[in-house]
């Protein structure tokens, strides 16, 4: 052999021996500090070496918290509530995995790569209701919450219409924070005061008298209802529509497995007349609009009277700029229920849930007992906007608005949203949604429309 | 074989070194995890070492002095991840379409057809899908394979500011779908009267307010034809560049010759230039189309999810991971693939026939 290729042999030897000694440096799953180096532990063959004890309490052991709050003022709220944790746990710091866009849509999207990969956070923001039960209580992947329920006595703060909902077969299984009203029309003082019309005490108490307000509204030249794309905010109007016009116990019943209300019915025949009467007076563009807030801008400048949208609403009418338009209450904007929905509160609810086969079993629950404490809701609310699932929560924090609603909130009939997942899971909303969106593109096929929905009730399995 | 085998002990030795030290490293990571800095390297460590395991079984290779084998050898690697996470995978989608996969849960009961069968009938969703995808299709090739013949046509007639005007047309095709989307809804915004805005406010500046348009609002079907307008303005460049190739490559002798012939520079166009560029035509249709089929991102951006602007690619992801219809999804993604691959396997069966002919 030349020198230069037993050189080269040698070199080789040294690499390879370098390697084989680094392979050794491999260490254990260490739940402690996230900036621990590669150590190098004497490699056993056996099962993982952890970690002494002694080095795991010093550092906080880290819960992540999967939500989609990046957007100004739940992004605050959050923030809020984070800070409140780390000062009561401090063994425990918060890792905040929020991810972006779609309304929570990306969001459910790499949650449920995550789950399929079995590694859930330590606990994730899900709406409290049938879009928890149907999808995560469905795929095994949340424990129920009655030994919760009963040690922190949250199950007697809520109110008694909200249980049911988020419970299945008596079990509740998520932890809700948050409460939103889907069922507000927000509108323009002005506007309603150049037309000559007045909005009864409690709000219209039936949608014919709403289509009488909106006949003066047109002949004055504005759009009584503004109305936004096709996205979520249809499918909000729609559901108004329903519970305005069949009330909260037929609502109900249309969700119920089988369902006491008849989707091939006159209930529902009269609730799509009505809504195709409502689509007659929204703005011609409404297709065209980037989301829910250019319409309720529309209200805010005067070019339309009435805008029927969730209470995330006011936070956009009344804040500051940039994020909101600095309207004043009761002069700038104004708000009642929507027609044929008073004494009704039709909820919507952020929460949080206890998962299996987390990393941090012990963080999730000391997070939980933060979402359901009182200081916890109090932190977190008034700066999202929303008002607290509990009815003890101190009035003076909140907004005049939000005053109002926590008020109806505990006395009010409490029935679920459809749009935000309450009253039906994701695969009959989507169902729902497909036949909401083509009957959009000709409004005047409404036999067709029932015909759709009837089909997405037997398709999700709740009718025959 | 066995005759040109040649042991060389270095060699030889590095060999078992790497292979033994793959093989150590598999083991240990079978067993414990690698963190390091907070970060699971593991599955990247697992790579690594099945690789270094594999350079030894190489060097062995080597010594062998066989070319087809070592060939074989080398490309083994590429090919095994090409079978698992593209082919193995193509056909995992294919048995989850073959499902009713409904939520969180995988349930992989058998249904057969059913999937596909009931995207057929009484979808309405699906059909406004696939109608969708034909106009696009047809209008989208048929757009860029005139631009792209037009501007390169322009460009041969070897102006002074040639390179310059060949990178402009290029430079849409560098940008994404979802950019050039979001830019031109806000170009083609659709509202009227005080909310005028976009194209349609440069129209009312101009006085030319009969040229304002509903742009894909419009009633269906046309709706969809507009949103062919960004796809044309990004890659009627590329198939600029594809023809212009084309075009360079016929030599000057034989238009040279037709003038003498006295031919006009339109017959010289029409009668030998354009048959000349068929196989370029072929391939710029086959390549427009396969990314047509499969447009998701431009509709998205456009349409922010209108139903009257559906196509395949949307309505999979929606129903995907908005409603959980895992079975669904798959059987939509199946039919994308089979309508590609109408197209681009005969095409690639064709010209590596061809190819092999010479």
């Amino acid at each position: 052999m030349s020198s230069k290729k037993s050189g080269f042999t040698a070199f080789c030897l040294l690499v390879a021996s370098m390697l084989v000694v680094s392979a050794c440096g491999v260490t254990t799953p260490s739940i402690a500090s996230p900036q621990a180096p590669a150590t190098v532990v004497p490699a056993t063959m056996a099962a993982p070496v952890l970690l002494p004890t002694a080095t795991m309490t010093a550092l906080p052991t880290p819960v992540e918290i999967f939500s989609w709050w990046v957007g100004p003022g739940e992004a605050d709220g959050l923030a809020a509530m984070v800070a409140l944790f780390n000062h009561e746990y401090p063994q425990y710091t918060i890792v905040n995995a929020a991810v972006a866009g779609g309304g929570g849509t990306n969001a459910q999207a790499v949650l449920a790569t995550r789950l399929a990969a079995g590694d859930p956070p330590d606990s994730w923001q899900a709406h409290a209701g049938q879009e928890t039960i149907g999808t995560y209580v469905a795929g095994n992947e949340v424990k129920p919450l009655d030994d919760f329920f009963a040690s922190t006595g949250f199950g007697k703060v809520l109110p008694a219409t909200l249980l049911p909902l988020i419970s299945k077969d008596g079990h509740p299984y998520s932890v809700p924070v948050d409460i939103h009203r889907s069922n507000v029309m927000w509108y323009n003082p002005k506007v309603l005061a150049i037309a000559k019309v007045t909005i009864p005490v409690g709000g219209f108490t039936n949608w014919n008298d709403f289509f009488k307000a909106c006949d003066k509204i047109k002949a004055t030249g504005k759009v009584c209802l503004s109305l936004g794309p096709e996205g979520f905010t249809a499918m909000h109007l729609f559901e108004n529509v329903m519970i305005g016009t069949m009330g909260a116990a037929k609502w109900d019943g249309l969700w119920t497995r089988p369902p006491t209300t008849n989707w091939n019915g006159p209930d529902v025949r009269t609730s799509i007349a009505n809504f195709q009467k409502a689509l007659s007076y929204t703005n011609s563009d409404a297709l065209t609009l980037s989301d829910w807030q250019p319409a309720s801008k529309m209200v805010a400048d005067g070019d339309a009277a009435f805008n029927i949208m969730g209470d995330w609403a006011e936070g956009y009418f009344a804040n500051a700029a940039p994020n909101g338009l600095a309207l004043k209450p009761h002069v700038g904007f104004d708000w009642t229920p929507a027609p044929g929905t008073q004494g009704i509160f039709v909820f919507l609810s952020d929460s949080f849930v206890l998962p299996i086969g987390n990393k941090n079993p012990d963080g999730t629950m000391a997070w939980l007992a933060l979402a359901a404490s009182k200081a916890g809701q109090e932190a977190f609310n008034p700066l999202k906007g929303s008002i607290c699932a509990r009815t003890d929560c101190n009035p003076a924090f909140f907004s005049e608005y939000s005053q109002g609603a926590m008020q109806d909130w505990a006395t009010d009939i409490v029935v679920g949203s459809l749009t935000h997942g309450v009253v039906a899971n994701n695969n009959w909303k989507a169902a729902i949604d497909t036949a909401l969106k083509l009957y959009l593109t000709d409004p005047t096929r409404a036999d067709q429309f029932q015909g759709a929905l009837a089909a997405a009730c037997k398709s999700a399995g709740s009718c025959q | 074989m066995l005759r040109k085998f040649t042991l060389h002990i270095p060699h030889m030795i590095m060999a078992i070194a790497l292979m033994f030290l793959g093989m150590v490293a598999l083991f240990i990571l079978n067993t414990a995890r690698l963190v390091i800095a907070g970060k699971d390297f593991t599955s990247l460590a697992l790579i690594l070492s099945g690789l270094i395991t594999y350079c030894g079984v190489l060097i062995v290779v080597i010594m062998f002095h066989n070319e087809k084998v070592l060939s074989v050898g080398l490309l083994l690697p590429s090919i095994a991840a090409v079978a698992v996470f593209v082919y193995g995978f193509i056909g995992w989608s294919i048995r989850i379409s073959l499902s009713r996969w409904q939520g969180l849960q995988p349930d992989y009961t058998w249904v057969g057809l059913k999937q596909y069968v009931l995207l057929f009938t009484d979808n309405p969703r699906f059909i406004i899908d696939i109608r969708n995808t034909g106009m696009f299709t047809v209008l989208f090739i048929l757009g860029c394979l005139a631009l792209g013949l037009g501007f390169a046509i322009l460009l041969d007639q070897r102006l002074k500011g040639e390179a310059i005007f060949r990178s402009i047309f290029l430079f849409p095709m560098s940008i994404s779908f979802i950019a050039s989307g979001v830019v031109w809804a806000w170009l083609m915004n659709p509202s009227t009267g005080d909310h005028l805005a976009g194209i349609n406010l440069m129209f009312h500046l101009l006085h030319l307010d009969f040229l304002i348009s509903n742009w894909f609002t419009s009633p269906q079907p046309w709706g969809m034809a507009y949103t062919v307008i960004p796809a044309i303005w990004q890659l009627s460049g590329f198939t600029m560049a594809l023809y212009l190739g084309g075009i360079r490559s016929i030599s000057e002798d034989m238009r040279e010759a037709a003038r003498v012939d006295g031919a006009s520079e339109f017959q010289i166009y029409r009668y030998i230039i354009l048959p000349l560029l068929q196989p370029i035509t072929l391939s710029a249709v086959i390549i427009l189309a396969h990314m047509s089929l499969k447009i998701f991102d431009l509709i998205v951006a456009l349409g922010n999810q209108d139903i009257r602007l559906d196509v395949p690619g949307i309505y999979m992801w929606t129903t995907t991971f908005a409603a959980g219809n895992y079975a669904q999804g798959a059987a939509i993604g199946v039919l994308m693939l089979i309508s590609v691959a109408v197209l681009v396997v005969p095409y690639v069966v064709s010209t590596i026939r061809s190819e092999t002919e010479l």
